[in-house]
């Protein structure tokens, strides 16, 4: 009797907090089927925040997957004084609110700040474009490379990189032959993990990019910002894409998830 | 001399684990590194093949100073006690793969490995993952992937050590016709002295991180230079202050010149051999007997019998 009420209580609290939601969005943009939808997707400006979205999501998992794989090894293989100190900044962007994130972009890289000053005069405009939009958006998907990384590679040990040591390959040799493969599954979930991160960020994306329409305005920006205009057609399409966007993601996660060894 | 160890001191911390330590190892040959657990036989082994840097000393191999050279220059083979299996790869690409980090042509990789994995046996696993391998045929495939570079010296660590009793004497067997085949000079660590005794040419005792002793098997067996060899190699009882093997006692139910009367306190049988324990005044005595001496002899639990010692008797004062 209780297990059937804590499912039941489980599952009203998933209709109100996910279904519901999530249905009625999708009623709302086909409610007058499928014509109006693709107008509302193919204007210009929903074209071009959807292009800013893309190059900044790219951008960022480029860098976070780098900068991920980079870290973790730094962080499992190497010991070094500093290592707990970066052990616990790599945490941080979970903890810090996004708004905090952008504003604290904006005093470093704004055009007013020493930094951004100095960038701008080489022809650089960090902030209210699109560099400001990836670091901002880089800092919050920042540990989620790093995080998938680090246990599958303590698990994996130094073995079988020391046999391959032994047999004659170099330091990038062994990274490429032999650790890579063996962390193949944990970097593509942490890869997919911050793709879906950098898609839907909104927060630091919105206090740097400025929000210029048709020019520094992500698909997420657009949809807030199509709503406060009363377009809600539009601001619903879009927010489908990027649903149906992270639906994909979500079920593509489920592959790289690390297998029970046979 | 394949390799050559001169004075190798190496600690961990503050705990000393080699110490002073100096061995030569012939061409050809196939040496056993003994000792008890902690006794620094795996550290010189890892000195060998530059997985380890030792704080003082210096390693030659072929002649040349090695000591400073990393791992992927010297050109050994070292077999780990878990095997460190390429598990992404298959057996015939773990063979393969010092090779292909060498930039070998394709046609000589694929005739080399064919032929490596026909000496271990493995020609039917070629396109296998390690993890559908048994314990004994992925240890064959660390040693064909060990072999496949045509190493200067073969070094393997505890081969047998995660394998269980029937496997082990197998390869034991194995290696050692693997060896004869071959000819690679090699060097095993082993805390079993009957496996260093059955397998090596040649054994060096460690313990406390110094050499005890270095001698063909017989001579360490027969000529100990030390309590401690003696102890590792085989069963020691003790007999007027001295230390003898159990098989070197002799008991007899008439006094002899040389002997001291005895009662027997326990009789067991393990098989084949019969031991027979002692009391001499206050000291035990045990001695190992053949089953047919033993029904000769005929003793029961309280008899007194008269301990002695066989003409060739090893002992050391202890």
């Amino acid at each position: 009797m209780a297990r059937h009420a804590l499912r039941g209580a489980a599952l009203v609290y998933l209709l109100f907090l996910l279904v519901l939601p999530l249905g009625l969005v999708l009623w709302r943009t086909f409610g007058r089927g499928l014509g109006p939808v693709i107008d509302a997707l193919t204007t210009p400006n929903a074209v071009h925040a959807s292009a800013v979205t893309l190059s900044v999501a790219v951008w960022a998992v480029l860098a976070n997957t780098l900068f991920g794989v980079g870290t973790a090894i730094l962080l499992v293989r190497h010991r070094w004084p500093g290592k707990r100190v970066l052990g616990a900044l790599i945490d941080l962007p979970l903890a810090v609110s996004p708004v905090v994130v952008g504003l604290a972009l904006i005093l470093v890289y704004g055009t007013y700040a020493p930094v951004g000053g100095w960038l701008d005069s080489h022809g650089l405009q960090v902030v209210f474009s699109l560099p400001g939009m990836v670091l901002a958006t880089i800092f919050v998907s920042l540990p989620l490379v790093v995080r998938s990384i680090v246990p599958v590679l303590e698990e994996l040990g130094t073995e079988q990189e020391v046999a391959a040591y032994t047999l004659g390959s170099g330091p990038w040799q062994t990274f490429w032959r032999i650790t890579l493969p063996g962390i193949r599954g944990a970097l593509g979930y942490g890869v997919v993990l911050c793709l879906a991160r950098a898609l839907g960020e909104y927060g630091a994306v919105a206090v740097v990019s400025g929000r210029l329409v048709g020019q520094t305005q992500t698909a997420t920006l657009f949809v807030e910002e199509r709503y406060q205009n009363f377009d809600t057609t539009g601001a619903f399409a879009v927010a489908t894409v990027l649903a149906l966007i992270a639906i994909v993601i979500l079920l593509v996660t489920k592959l790289f998830q690390p297998k029970e060894p046979t | 001399m394949a390799i050559e160890v001169r004075s190798v001191g190496k600690s961990f911390g503050h705990t000393p684990v080699l110490r002073d330590v100096s061995v030569d190892i012939a061409s050809g040959s196939l040496t056993a590194l003994l000792g008890p657990s902690g006794g620094g036989k795996s550290t010189l082994l890892r000195v060998i093949a530059g997985l380890e840097r030792p704080d003082t000393g210096t390693v030659l191999i072929n002649g040349a100073d090695a000591t400073a050279m990393s791992p992927q220059k010297r050109n050994v083979g070292f077999v780990f006690q878990h095997y460190a299996a390429f598990k992404h790869l298959t057996v015939f690409r773990n063979v393969a793969f010092g090779l292909e980090v060498r930039k070998r042509p394709k046609a000589e990789v694929r005739r080399r490995v064919t032929e490596l994995l026909e000496l271990v046996h493995l020609e039917q696993m070629a396109t296998r993952y390690p993890a559908q391998l048994s314990g004994g045929q992925r240890q064959r495939m660390a040693l064909a992937r060990a072999l496949a570079v045509e190493p200067t010296v073969l070094l393997l660590d505890e081969p047998f050590g995660a394998l269980d009793a029937q496997v082990r004497k197998e390869l034991r067997a194995w290696l050692r016709r693997l060896h004869d085949e071959v000819h690679v000079t090699t060097v095993f660590v082993t805390h079993d002295q009957e496996e260093a005794m059955d397998v090596a040419d040649e054994i060096v005792v460690l313990a406390d991180g110094r050499v005890q002793q270095i001698g063909d098997p017989g001579k360490i067996y027969d000529n100990p230079a030390n309590p401690f060899v003696m102890g590792f190699l085989g069963p020691v009882t003790r007999l007027n202050g001295e230390l003898i093997r159990p098989h070197d006692i002799t008991l007899a139910l008439e006094r002899r010149p040389g002997t001291v009367p005895a009662t027997v306190s326990r009789i067991v049988s393990l098989g084949f051999e019969i031991r027979i324990e002692a009391k001499t005044g206050d000291a035990d005595v045990w001695a190992q007997l053949t089953g047919p001496q033993a029904r000769s002899l005929s003793v029961r639990p309280g008899d007194t019998v008269y301990v002695g010692r066989t003409a060739a008797a090893t002992s050391l004062p202890g």
